[in-house]
């Protein structure tokens, strides 16, 4: 919604359908090597200053996409661009002038932390690897940036295990942005931590993409911390992409039937008594990607399916301006489509 | 009453000192009744459930007060005892279903154990009932799912295998610790479904334990909110979602960002982070994160006092 139509418009990153495959077993297990399709079919842009959330249930594929997009993970399908410039294959060597700019955040943040470095060393390092900077101006960079995410400037000579799971998560994004990246990829940021602390690093996070023009992609399991931060949605069912768009248009009218489903699921503090939202409960489990379903790989559990979703696979569909469904049957609601057309 | 529990403390001796891990919990439960009990980690929603259940196993625990099951006190029940009871009537279930099932065994197989266990019926009766509770949580093939080993379940299998596992005995009291806590939401809200249902037809008063306000407020009839090992706010759930007293309760529903409507710029967040129970701040334990805080709070720790919708507040006491 910015004015500066050309920044803001302009891709930072862009996948074109892209696909990751794992292989898993080997040739001697029982049932001999399988391949499991975790991301499949994926088209996806990302625009400068932007946040886009990715929802679906677990082991839909959002880490692993995530992993894809900063190239953690090779790529088995398809296309990765950064700025308009292909970096599918791009060597080690060819992605370190890169790596800076696209850093990733997790969510376990004792995990990702040396527990025998002192949390100023461990921010430091990054700047060691990749900066040129004369040890005085590390210091001074990692005071900055210790000021910047709410740590006190004393707080450097402690060690992670000091630190509560919100101040650690605090280090983890203080690692992240110490290179100045343009992208961030969070994944889960903030799902270890307690309601009470979410919220402090959602706003964090709010001030440093003002603050310094980050764009983010952002994965949560928690949907209305993702409609919080995010300015745009996409929902993954087993692999792909079944819906995208605005972050509150999506939440407010679902167009595709598992969207519908998994808003509807979300418990809400009802504060007027009786005041019941129509709650969609999903027969059966998500289907494992090891065999998924034909058609559409949601049609063992939609409420609407049809014989023709048995069979054929719905394309993704640009409906309207930024708002695109990969359904036979979306739920198109007539309010807020455009007056006419 | 199903339970009535009284000035419950719960300390442990650890090398760093004493925690008083639960000071001073009381509350009661009516039959077919939820109570939803709220907090962040460490709140003590666990360690005071154990103690109900009589699973506090650590030597270096200390238990006082008294907790009363169907006018019988069980602190100071021979363990024998409590195992009687838990078999019987009361049942629970906890966030990793695999706390309660084994790995080596179908599914089937355990829930006709469980059963036989505490009934004396053939084990082809007993494994006709459990086809009858599998479908009760609704497993779309109950027959076939018997014949299935926990790993080849999904979460939400499990989980609903564990209710199966809690319904066989017709509990007359289910305790659940976070039971949908590692669930996708689509899961959660069949799992909320089957609470309630067990309620409306088993009469099964529930304890639920979640960190979830949005859980709590669709499930629970009453709620309890704890912090630092206390009880801050109790009432029904009209009472305290419509009209919240304690400024923690009031600052935790306030964080959680909306799901529909406009959005706020900012999230009011809670300074700071929940204490350690090793070095609780004198006076009121939410005192150095309260925006409303003054003289009174820094010395003395507010009651609950004795009102259906209570708070531990001096600011509410006073007003
Ligand atoms: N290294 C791997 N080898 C084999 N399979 C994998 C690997 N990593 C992920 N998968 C599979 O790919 C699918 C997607 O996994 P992924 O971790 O991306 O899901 P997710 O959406 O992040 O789930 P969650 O919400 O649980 O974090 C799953 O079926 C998973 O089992
Ligand atoms: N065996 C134990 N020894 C020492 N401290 C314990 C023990 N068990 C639990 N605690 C402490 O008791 C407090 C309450 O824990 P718990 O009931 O598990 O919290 P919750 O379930 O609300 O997250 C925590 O601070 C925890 O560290
Ligand atoms: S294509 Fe058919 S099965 Fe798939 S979501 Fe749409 S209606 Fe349901
Ligand atoms: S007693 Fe005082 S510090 Fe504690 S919650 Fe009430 S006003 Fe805040
Ligand atoms: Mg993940
Ligand atoms: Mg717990």
């Amino acid at each position: 919604m910015s004015g500066e139509m050309t920044d803001t418009d302009r891709p930072i990153l862009e996948t074109r359908s892209l696909g990751k495959r794992f292989s898993i077993g080997t040739r001697f297990s029982a049932e001999g090597r399988r391949t499991v399709h975790a991301v499949d079919n994926v088209s996806l842009t990302v625009r400068r200053g932007e946040t886009v959330g990715l929802v679906g249930e677990s082991g839909c594929g959002k880490s692993t996409l995530a992993r894809c997009l900063v190239r953690l993970y090779d790529i088995s399908d398809g296309q990765l661009l950064f700025e308009g410039d292909d970096i599918t294959s791009k060597s080690l060597s060819e992605l370190r002038p890169l790596r800076r700019r696209l850093q990733m955040v997790f969510q376990d943040p004792s995990a990702s932390l040396n527990p025998r470095r002192r949390v100023g060393d461990l921010v430091a390092e990054p700047l060691r690897i990749h900066g040129k900077l004369s040890s005085r101006e590390i210091s001074a960079r990692v005071a900055e940036l210790f000021d910047l995410v709410g740590l006190q400037p004393d707080h450097v000579m402690r060690y992670p295990h000091e630190f509560s799971g919100g101040q650690r998560q605090r280090v983890g994004i203080a690692r992240a942005i110490a290179l100045n990246p343009d992208l961030v990829v969070l994944d889960e940021p903030v799902s270890a931590l307690d309601v009470s602390v979410q919220a402090q690093i959602v706003n964090l996070l709010a001030d440093l993409q003002e603050k310094l023009n980050l764009t983010y992609v952002f994965i949560a399991h928690d949907l209305s911390v993702v409609r919080q931060v995010s300015t745009r949605i996409a929902v993954m069912y087993l692999g792909s992409i079944v819906e995208e768009g605005p972050a509150e248009e999506v939440f407010a009218s679902p167009a595709h039937p598992y969207s519908q489903a998994l808003i509807s699921a979300v418990p809400v503090v009802e504060t007027t008594p009786g005041g019941t939202r129509k709650r969609i409960i999903l027969t059966g489990d998500v289907p494992s990607p090891l065999n998924p379903p034909s058609g559409c790989r949601f049609h063992p559990r939609c409420p609407i399916a049809a014989e023709r979703c048995r069979t054929e696979r719905p394309e993704v569909v640009e409906y309207r301006p930024g708002r695109k469904v990969a359904c036979h049957f979306p739920t198109i609601s007539p309010a807020i489509l455009p007056a006419h057309g | 009453m199903i339970l009535s529990v009284r000035d419950l403390k719960v300390s442990f001796r650890t090398d760093d000192g004493p925690v008083r891990a639960i000071d001073g919990v009381s509350f009661d439960l009516a039959e077919s009744e939820i109570l939803g009990v709220v907090g962040e980690s460490g709140s003590g929603k666990t360690v005071s459930l154990l103690a109900v259940m009589g699973l506090i196993t650590d030597p270096n625990a200390i238990i006082e007060g008294s907790i009363r099951y169907k006018g019988r006190e069980l602190v100071g029940l021979p363990a024998r005892e409590l195992r009687r009871l838990r078999g019987n009537e009361i049942a629970m279930i906890f966030q990793d279903p695999m706390t309660a099932l084994t790995p080596v065994y179908t599914i089937g197989w355990q829930i006709a154990e469980q059963i036989r266990a505490h009934r004396n019926i053939s084990k082809s009766k007993a494994m006709e009932r459990v086809e009858e509770l599998l479908a009760e949580v609704n497993f779309p093939n109950p027959h076939e799912a018997m014949s299935r080993y926990p790993h080849q379940l999904s979460g939400g299998m499990r989980q609903r295998a564990v209710i199966a596992m809690a319904l066989s005995c017709n509990p007359a009291l289910l305790v659940a610790d976070e039971p949908t806590t590692a669930l996708d939401v689509t899961v959660q809200a069949g799992i909320l479904d089957l609470v309630r249902k067990l309620r409306a037809t088993h009469k099964s008063a529930v304890v639920f334990i979640t960190h979830d306000m949005g859980v709590v407020s669709e499930l629970a009839d009453r709620v309890m909110v704890m912090y630092a090992g206390r009880i801050v706010e109790r009432g029904s759930r009209t009472e305290l979602f419509s009209d919240p007293q304690h400024p923690y309760t009031r600052a935790l529903l306030g964080s959680i960002p909306p799901l529909t409507g406009a959005k706020p710029r900012r999230l009011p967040a809670i300074p700071g982070s929940p204490p350690s129970l090793l070095r609780l701040p004198q006076g009121c334990a939410f005192g150095p994160r309260c925006p409303v805080r003054y003289e009174p709070c820094l010395t003395g720790k507010p009651d609950l006092g004795a009102a259906t919708h209570a708070a531990a507040c001096f600011r509410v006491a006073q007003a």
